[in-house]
């Protein structure tokens, strides 16, 4: 049964129970809608919550292996209950605004960077059907993340600025030209997906690859450029090292959330990985179908598409790890030389070669 | 009813939005209040039945000039200082003149209302795929302007940053 069959049930049990009432049908109809709208927040918001706790542990796990040491060892078996210690640790800690901060913008900062990361999880498709946002996914899904997706970076400006630190200001700057330039590249190879699928939504992206592992575009020779520039991108668009130089320790103590304690804090770091899985899931579904079996469509061994789009993301996400604890941290002018005299380039080229691809009908 | 309310929620923050926009006295604040009001714009085009000239309007707007805006003001760092001298350049008597070309234009706005009756406000929902199709078909040359006019700015922008990269050079050399 997938998550769609599962929501119309609940609507239309939802829909007798509120008629059994004496709630006329139009009124019941739009507190349904409201509702869905509500109950579909706060799963994105849950998603990136358990997506924080898990990833937290496998992260410190990944780099102690990576590293020869054992990381957490000492809460839970094998430390499995350490984000949980580190989720009430952060609870616990005061709230600390500096002196001469701003303070609303202070605020505003984690919580814009959290709001936002979080808005990108409505035009995911997790199962045949299965947007939170459908409606806004069939018409311009793919625009709708671009423009979400720009809007991250505010977060972080506005929490640097507002904690009026030197470092804070110099990590948010960082931050604001790596985005902007990361976005580029990234753009470049989201439109090559776009113009193989035809169509801008994330769903019909999907629905474009159907079939077995052999459909899937990272098989198509002309994909293998979009696929690397899109991890590539992704990986700096998320500000993880090898890209983190807008929190680099070993020069600005710690960026932008240099003056954030407690839970402003946790908000931040929760946007991170929020933002960690959402390029996970998004280079899955470009590329490694989504939540398409890797055996053919309908899955021969009937598993929910979910399962399948959450294998693959995690795959994408001990990737990204495992070159996080792999790679140096690139200086400010390596990583702007990168993006602008060699991606870009290479991005204007994926789409040319796929223009070609499309008019010599190979496509 | 909800597209109504949503229209008129998305109105009321672009009006209040802006006028903060304008009145602030610190610079950084006043951006933020633009931003906010760019993005009930986008809204309102979503409303609409614009949806990719609401996306273009938060990408191009909100997430990239803005953010360019943004860091400017951030660089410079204005102070207390910048913020009486903007309290000073905004005393009452600065605002009778664009209050009132502001007023002309709002009557202008809503005798045209009023004057073209009860027409629809969009011709339902115009997807990307036919913008596109009006971009690259009757409108082909405009879109070749435009991209002749980002050229002159991608020229321009590295003539500026060659001659920054020279005198660097001499600096790092004569020192």
């Amino acid at each position: 049964m997938s998550i769609h069959t599962i929501g119309v049930i609940i609507k239309d049990w939802l829909i007798g129970l509120l008629a059994g009432w004496g709630v006329p049908v139009e009124l019941s109809r739009l507190l349904i809608e409201v509702l869905t709208w509500a109950v579909g927040a706060a799963l994105c918001i849950i998603a990136i919550m358990l997506a924080a706790l898990v990833f937290i542990y496998l992260e410190r796990k990944v780099s102690g292996y990576i590293q020869s040491r054992l990381g957490p060892t000492r809460c839970g078996p094998v430390g499995i209950l350490q984000s949980f210690v580190d989720v009430i640790k952060l609870l616990l800690k005061e709230d600390i605004v500096p002196a001469e901060a701003d303070r609303v913008l202070h605020t505003i900062g984690p919580i814009l960077f959290l709001a936002v990361s979080a808005l990108a999880y409505v035009v995911v498709p997790w199962d045949e059907g299965g947007t939170v946002a459908g409606k806004v996914d069939a018409g311009v899904g793919v625009l709708f993340m671009a423009a979400v997706g720009s809007m991250g970076l505010i977060g972080i400006v506005v929490g640097g600025w507002g904690s009026n630190n030197k470092w804070s200001l110099l990590g948010a700057i960082r931050g604001a030209a790596q985005m902007v330039s990361y976005e580029i590249p990234m753009l470049l190879a989201l439109m090559c997906v776009v113009l193989q699928a035809e169509t801008l939504s994330l769903a019909g992206i999907v629905e474009d690859q159907k079939g077995s592992i052999i459909a899937w575009n990272f098989l198509r020779p002309w994909m293998w450029l979009p696929v690397v520039l899109f991890l590539i991108s992704g990986v700096a668009e998320i500000n993880r090292t090898p890209f983190d130089i807008p929190e680099a320790e070993s020069e600005l103590v710690s960026g932008f959330h240099t003056e954030y304690t407690g839970m402003k804090f946790a908000l931040f770091f929760l946007a991170e990985y929020g933002n960690l899985l959402l390029v996970a899931l998004i280079f899955s579904v470009l590329f490694l179908g989504g939540w398409l079996s890797p055996f053919g469509y309908p899955d021969p061994l009937r598993l929910p598409g979910i399962i399948w789009l959450l294998a693959k993301s995690l795959l994408i996400v001990l990737i990204v790890m495992w070159v996080r604890w792999t790679l140096p941290r690139l200086r400010v002018d390596q990583l702007m030389g990168l993006a602008w005299k060699l991606m870009i380039p290479a991005g204007f080229v994926a789409l040319g070669v796929m223009c070609a691809v499309i008019m010599l009908g190979w496509a | 009813m909800l597209n109504n309310f949503c229209f008129w929620f998305a109105a009321l923050v672009a009006l209040g939005a802006s006028v903060l926009a304008v009145s602030r006295r610190n610079a950084v604040h006043g951006l933020l209040w633009l931003v906010l009001s760019l993005l009930a714009v986008a809204v309102l085009f979503f409303m609409l039945g614009a949806p990719f000239a609401a996306a273009l309007e938060v990408i191009v707007y909100a997430g990239a000039i803005m953010v360019l805006f943004l860091f400017a003001v951030m660089m410079l760092h204005l102070g207390p200082a910048a913020q009486r001298q903007e309290a000073q350049w905004l005393a009452p008597g600065v605002w009778i003149a664009p209050g009132l070309l502001a007023l002309g234009l709002a009557a202008d706005l809503i005798a045209i209302a009023r004057l073209a009756g009860d027409a629809p406000a969009g011709a339902g929902i115009i997807p990307p795929e036919a913008v596109g199709a009006a971009l690259f078909g009757p409108y082909v040359i405009g879109v070749e302007l435009a991209s002749v006019l980002l050229l002159a700015g991608v020229v321009a922008a590295y003539h500026l940053g060659q001659r920054r990269d020279r005198s660097l050079g001499e600096g790092a050399g004569s020192g």
